[in-house]
């Protein structure tokens, strides 16, 4: 067994299904931080089976939008001074800016440079998206 | 409150709006010479990105009854789109010379982006197989002097609806009126969207791939065109195309007030003996194109 010791202050991205734990570590852009950071795969889990977790040892401010979208069953523990102050469960954003890309081939954004094209969800179950533009429905 | 705004989908405007819309064109149709100068000395764009005769020529007569003038493009290879320049960028100049736009682009989503950066209303004339609204307020203006109202009606839509936009727009615009049923015709390659579905209420709608069986139940057949642009193959496109075509035996199925629309160009979904039939009403429908983007023109520049 693999230990990682306690962390002081920052987040503990807990619960994430086995295998998405890489995805979020991209999407978070955590290999751009100076801090320390954990990636944790296949850890043994009663619940779960086994899970991959992440800890982030920082003050600064991650926008973790991206969870929800990828694995909206994740926990997010945020610790102080070596203790847990708040956990919050992740919810699917009703809007979505700057992560998702518009699958249809035909949409505009296919064909110019968009930066912050708005995608609504229609569909919690499938976490479908739709494309401010061209309406067609799209997922992560 | 219509001035100033942009038409990209028809349900951007309310069921109230709309009508002023079309309370407008009704007075315009009749007495056409009270609007001939009202548009005197406002100036609109006409972006056409890609071929259209019908839409283009509509709203040039619509501008022009109304004593405006047209700028424009019918080619985007004539115009700085062969320079690369974006769409943001060519909206936001031609927005300081004109006051009104009107764009057509084969891509879906254009108009809305480049409303996004204009400094003076768009209006969305077809982007891709998306949306078509000035279309819709066409149709709708036919249904409305046909039947009288918008409301109780049993529409049937047959051909193309995976990519025909008007029809998109349409059952978008036709949805938010009261006790109005669908019935959609098509091969099983061409249905119509899942997000235009979700956008009904179950039971409000069903669809089926037999015209024949279905047109007795229908108020308004609206007939559209299997369109070759649309297809990855010409082969494709062969197969599909005359799937189901309108014939005057058909029509002897079909309820003695119903009416027949199409959004033209016509290729051969409509027998020519299905013209004299009282009930094809879709040469007249061109016309209430015309009357009613001359409507929209006005209100969306707050002259009435």
């Amino acid at each position: 067994m693999i230990n990682v010791s306690k962390l002081k202050k920052g987040i503990v991205i807990d619960h994430i299904e086995a295998g998405h734990g890489y995805k979020i570590f991209s999407q978070l852009g955590l290999d751009a931080l100076e801090d320390v950071v954990v990636l944790m795969r296949n850890v043994p889990s009663r619940k779960m089976g086994k899970k991959d977790l992440i800890k982030i040892e920082t003050d600064i401010h991650l926008d973790l939008t991206v969870l929800g979208l990828i694995d909206p069953n994740v926990t997010i523990n945020f610790v102080k001074d070596g203790a847990l102050i708040r956990k919050e469960k992740l919810q699917l954003p009703a809007v979505v800016e700057g992560i998702l890309e518009c699958k249809n081939p035909r949409c505009i954004s296919k064909y110019q440079k968009i930066n912050d094209i708005k995608f609504y969800l229609i569909d919690e179950k499938t976490k479908e998206y739709r494309c401010e533009y061209c309406d067609t429905a799209t997922s992560f | 409150m219509l001035k100033g705004r942009h038409l990209i989908e028809p349900s951007e405007f309310s069921i109230d709006e709309l009508e002023e819309i079309f309370g407008l064109a009704d007075s315009i149709i009749q007495k056409p010479e009270d609007y001939s100068e009202i548009c005197k000395n406002k100036l609109l764009a006409s972006l056409f990105y890609e071929p259209s005769t019908r839409t283009k020529f509509s709203f040039d007569a619509a501008m022009l009854r109304l004593g405006g003038e047209v700028i424009g493009f019918s080619d985007p290879n004539t115009s700085s789109v062969a320079k690369g320049e974006t769409l943001k960028d060519t909206i936001i100049t031609i927005s300081n010379y004109v006051d009104i736009v009107v764009v057509r682009h084969p891509q879906e989503g254009t108009a809305k982006l480049m409303a996004k950066y204009a400094l003076v209303p768009v209006i969305n004339a077809g982007d891709g197989g998306h949306q078509h609204p000035t279309q819709t307020l066409t149709d709708l203006l036919t249904i409305r002097h046909y039947k009288k109202s918008l409301n109780n009606h049993c529409i049937a839509v047959c051909g193309d609806l995976k990519f025909g936009r008007t029809i998109h727009s349409l059952v978008k615009a036709m949805h938010r009126y009261q006790d109005v049923k669908f019935i959609f015709i098509s091969p099983e390659e061409l249905k119509i969207p899942r997000y235009i579905k979700d956008l009904l209420e179950p039971g409000s709608y069903f669809e089926t791939t037999n015209l024949d069986k279905v047109i007795g139940k229908a108020d308004i057949l609206y007939m559209s065109r299997v369109q070759r642009e649309r297809f990855v193959s010409e082969y494709e496109y062969l197969r599909l195309k005359d799937y189901f075509i309108l014939t005057p035996e058909k029509m002897l199925r079909a309820k003695d007030d119903m009416i027949v629309m199409h959004p033209l160009p016509r290729v051969n979904e409509i027998a020519e003996e299905v013209d004299s039939d009282k009930r094809a009403v879709y040469f007249h429908q061109a016309k209430f194109g015309m009357y009613v983007r001359m409507a929209l023109i006005v209100k969306l520049l707050g002259l009435e």
